[in-house]
């Protein structure tokens, strides 16, 4: 319900100012604190993203990124600091509410649901945006939900899986998964989209694919949180950069300005010899 | 596309309200067409239904079903001697009761999954069972038994004016006995309600929801749904149809025990479900119903009837054969069981509906399968 | 005090026939990732190793009987007697102890077949497919005993010099009215030998550290080179021997039929999750605790607090571990623990 509020509200703010008020921060990371055991993974850590905007963040391997969005999604508690979703603080929150606050999330490895049917396996997603985290609407039959049907068909051609939508979803290839969980990510329209390295694995053609998909949602105003290994895709969609090495923002700015950064080249360097 | 599923539904609820109501026709040729014995059909049928709402629906393996059956078969006999004869009264409580039994089990248990889901109602099955033998004996009667008895005071019976006659009072529906062929017609009643609700929820976006469940929870958590209430709602509902059945189990025979919430009763209701294919919705009731007739076809017979069955054979041969096959019939009957249930598990997980499925796609077209296996490895 | 002695006794004995059956249960699941519902049954099957040898040794022959002259009398004379006399005698007596020379041999034989056999090819299944086709295991092993002993319980003698009891009133200056039985003495320094001898193999022998890696971290051990289902095969043969073993040596303190082995199988599995999944110490400590804590639960004092508290104490802790520290007892953080 809340969500719902706040997104109508976030539409009006943005019909009325398109200029003037260009920074309208989505996602507050407020001075994160992450270690475990003696190993500080997150320090310091404060970034805000922008809606509508794409933010991208980079760093070399055990930079700290995978954990700074699982905090982000609550999976980790952060020691100190909070992470703040439209006013709402998303730290020690279950999944469930993180994401009926408007906040989806692409796995990584794909996280999919192998026995249902691939068409089911986004209808389950456009079903928790309709009908919230729970509902017994056990008199109701599917076969009667055209409108969230359509829908999900909608998202899956978005991502260009219609020809598989009966066929099981742990029957696809691994590339295919992965559209999957980019169309259950869409699916539910989200008010913020946190994408783990969505093209890792795949084909230069899948790659670029994904690219112009995120940048048709991007031009609909769906604010993104990317992590990302490949340049080529950072550098297409990103707004803005973050720079994460050993738990430290080292850098941030636009694309341009972080290509140029010494340090950021240094610690990309030294991550190679990791 | 939805107009036919929707046909197909109404055509498969019309099929199987046909079959069930005229099995005593068809099954009297297999010699099954006798009201005992289609009596424990529909009541295990409905406890199958609902354990595979939890077990086949929203993959969640509990070894403490049973419990419920008890219950229900104890709020039965209890509504019987408190309230009235009348079935009415005792099925609605009995599922009330199991009801608030799944609930307080089931919020417990749901906090674990996998196999501490399983232990937590294997213990709380243990539990009940070894409390209805000792502390609650002036609730269940311990090893004997809670009955009916004539001068129970039965209030609704008196406020409407029933009297008891000479002997014991039997359970009647509005006039209707509860023996033979009428009692088989009630319970077929109940198994056809049983039977469409349970297709309801399948069909439904909650049966989605459990589905998904079943095929990844963690990932159901991230799409934003909470899981909890969902397995407690499938808990709970589980646990309503076990009621029912175990109230048809006191109303065909007013009397309940503890053995009936023994360990081992809950585990035959799961192999009932495997047995005909957990998660689709006919494989139970025919998983309850094979097992229930191989079980009186095999216990049925002894060394008379098997020499009787082998007297085609030549003696010696005729010894063997006979001796061979007491270990199987009789008393042995739980070997065979036993022995089928590990095959069905290791060679056909899907159980019967799935060889069903394995036969049409075979019989339909040969070449097909192997190609489509090619390509999957491929890919 | 002297029941409060008495009750820790009795414990003690349970106890160890929980600890040895949990800890088998727990070393395959560790190993192996096998939850294996035949494990109770693999304890009955030792308790009817000392059922069939005594049946064995006392195989009889008729032989009239002298002491009756009024008329043609026969009595059943064990052939051991009439080949060793007095030592035949004697071997029977003992046949309690004699039977572990059957047990090893045959658990080892029968472990590794329902593994090469069975378990093998459900390593990869869920643990729903492994708990359901060891349950119809367990219920034929169980079924094919009925057939050959029968259903009633088989009462075996233990050896006559310890069948009686022990004065250990006198040993611990409590008075000398309390007694308790050799046997059951006997059992828990039994058992306990059996858990030291176990825990030594794996403490240090090469083979028991890999096993013990593999039960830490399945995913490295197996990274390193080692195929760990071929390795572990004879841990499977290890749990067998030592469930029969706990079998063989309680059928004087409890006859055999054919289900206990169900019956101590659930016990088991909760002494296994109280101790903490695939924990070997936990599955002791654990066996220990409850064994204790279920006689004094059966104490009359107790019960007239607490009615039918004995018949689910067990289970009532089993159900709190879970819900309060699922890792059980010495369970390691993160083992099975959603």
């Amino acid at each position: 319900m809340g969500a719902k509020t706040s997104r109508a509200a976030q539409g009006a703010k943005n019909t009325d100012g398109g200029i003037g008020r260009m920074d309208n921060i989505v996602l507050h990371v407020d001075d994160v604190f992450k270690s475990f055991g003696g190993l500080h993974a997150l320090s310091d850590i404060d970034l805000q993203v922008a809606e509508g905007k794409t933010h991208a963040i980079i760093g070399p391997n055990g930079a700290g990124k995978s954990t700074l969005l699982n905090v982000c999604v609550g999976r980790l508690k952060p020691d100190s600091g909070a992470v703040v979703f439209n006013g709402s603080i998303l730290s020690g929150r279950p999944p469930h509410e993180i994401n009926q606050l408007g906040v989806a999330r692409v796995f990584q490895t794909p996280e999919i649901f192998p026995d249902l049917s691939v068409l089911d396996n986004v209808v389950i997603p456009a079903l928790a945006k309709r009908d919230g985290a729970f509902a017994i609407d056990a008199w109701k039959a599917m076969y009667s939900e055209g409108e969230l049907k359509d829908k999900a068909a909608t998202a899956l051609e978005d991502v260009g899986l219609q020809e598989h939508m009966g066929q099981e979803g742990g029957s696809l290839s691994r590339g295919d998964k992965r559209r999957l969980e980019l169309a259950m990510g869409l699916v539910q329209d989200p008010l913020l989209l946190l994408l783990d390295e969505p093209t890792a694995g795949m084909s230069r053609l899948d790659t670029n694919r994904t690219i112009e998909l995120l940048q048709k949602f991007k031009a609909r105003g769906m604010t993104k949180v990317i992590i990302e290994h490949d340049m080529h895709v950072v550098f297409s969609l990103a707004d803005k950069v973050t720079v994460l090495a050993q738990g430290r923002i080292i850098a941030e700015g636009t694309p341009d300005e972080v290509r140029g950064n010494p340090a950021v080249q240094e610690a990309y360097l030294g991550g190679v010899h990791e | 596309m939805d107009r036919s599923s929707a046909r197909n539904d109404l055509l498969l609820m019309v099929v199987f309200t046909a079959a069930v109501l005229t099995m005593p026709i068809w099954l009297t040729p297999i010699g099954a067409g006798y009201p005992d014995l289609l009596q424990k059909f529909a009541i295990f049928g409905i406890f199958a239904i609902g354990f595979n709402i939890l077990f086949g629906l929203t993959g969640y393996l509990s070894f403490g079903h049973a419990v419920f059956l008890g219950v229900g078969s104890y709020t039965t006999v209890w509504a019987f001697k408190l309230l009235s004869m009348n079935i009415l009264p005792a099925v609605v409580l009995s599922m009330l009761l199991a009801g608030v039994f799944a609930l307080a089990i089931g919020y417990v248990s749901l906090r674990r999954t996998g196999i501490y889901f399983s232990i937590l109602t294997l213990a709380f099955a243990q539990m009940a069972y070894n409390l209805a033998y000792s502390v609650l004996t002036p609730i269940t009667n311990g090893e004997t038994g809670l009955r009916v008895l004539r001068d129970d005071p039965r209030v609704l019976d008196h406020m409407f004016g029933i009297e008891v006659g000479e002997s014991l009072p039997t359970p009647e529906l509005f006039g209707l006995r509860t023996i033979g062929y009428e009692g088989f017609y009630i319970c077929a009643v109940f198994l056809i309600i049983a039977f469409f609700v349970a297709m309801k929820i399948t069909r439904s976006p909650f049966g989605l929801a459990l589905r998904a469940i079943k095929s990844n929870q963690i990932r159901m958590n991230y799409t934003g749904f909470n899981t909890r209430p969902y397995t407690l709602a499938a808990f709970v509902i589980s646990g309503m149809y076990a009621g029912l059945a175990g109230a048809l189990m006191a109303v065909t025979d007013p009397l309940a025990g503890a053995e009936r919430m023994q360990w081992t009763a809950s585990g035959e209701v799961v192999l009932m479900t495997i047995l005909g294919g957990a998660g689709t919705l006919i494989g139970p009731i025919l998983g309850a119903g094979i097992i229930k007739y191989a079980e009186n076809i095999f216990s049925a017979f002894n060394e008379q009837s098997l020499h009787h069955t082998f007297s085609f054979l030549p003696e010696p041969l005729q010894n063997a054969a006979v001796s061979i096959s007491t270990m199987f019939v009789g008393e042995g009957w739980h070997l065979t069981l036993g022995i089928i249930f590990m095959l069905i598990v290791i060679f056909l997980p899907g159980g019967v509906m799935e060889g069903f499925r394995r036969i049409t796609r075979w019989a339909r077209k040969p070449p097909a399968p192997r190609r489509a296996q090619k390509i999957q490895t491929a890919g | 005090m002297d029941s409060i002695v008495l009750q820790f006794l009795n414990g003690l004995d349970k106890g160890g026939a929980y600890a040895l059956i949990a800890l088998g249960l727990t070393l395959v699941f560790g190993t192996l990732g096998v939850v294996n519902f035949a494990h109770g049954a693999l304890f009955m099957l030792g308790a009817f190793c000392a059922v069939a040898m005594q049946q064995l040794l006392t195989l009889s022959v008729q032989v009239k009987d002298e002491s009756v002259t009024f008329f043609d009398a026969f009595k059943e004379v064990p052939y051991l007697e009439i080949w060793l006399g007095d030592f035949g005698t004697s071997i029977i007596a003992w046949s309690v102890p004699i039977s572990i020379l059957l047990a090893i041999p045959a658990m080892l034989l029968i472990g590794w077949v329902m593994e090469r056999g069975l378990i093998r090819f459900f390593y990869k299944r869920s643990h729903a497919d492994q708990i359901l086709v060891t349950f119809g295991l367990a219920i034929v092993l169980q079924e094919i005993i009925r057939i050959w002993f029968g259903a009633n319980p088989i009462p075996v003698s233990a050896p006559p010099p310890v069948a009686g009891s022990a004065d250990i009133g006198a040993w611990l200056g409590l008075g000398a009215g309390v007694v308790y039985p050799w046997w059951r003495l006997i059992y828990f320094v039994f058992s306990a030998i059996i858990l030291a001898v176990v825990f030594g193999m794996l403490q240090f022998t090469t083979y028991g550290m890999v096993v013990r890696a593999g039960m830490r971290d399945r995913e490295t051990v197996g990274l390193l080179g080692i195929n760990i289902q071929k390795r572990f095969t004879a841990v499977f043969g290890l749990a067998a021997v030592v469930a029969g073993l706990a079998g063989v040596m309680y059928t004087p303190i409890v006859p055999p039929n054919y289900t206990i082995g169900m019956d101590f199988l659930v016990l088991s599995f909760v002494v296994v999750v109280v101790g903490g999944m695939g924990s070997l110490g936990g599955a002791v400590l654990a066996g220990f605790l409850l064994g204790i804590l279920q006689s004094f639960a059966s104490m009359n004092e107790i019960k007239s607090i607490f009615p039918g508290i004995d018949q689910i104490i067990i289970y009532l802790v089993a159900v709190v571990v879970l819900l309060v520290r699922p890792r059980g007892l010495l369970g390691r953080a993160g083992v099975m623990e959603s």
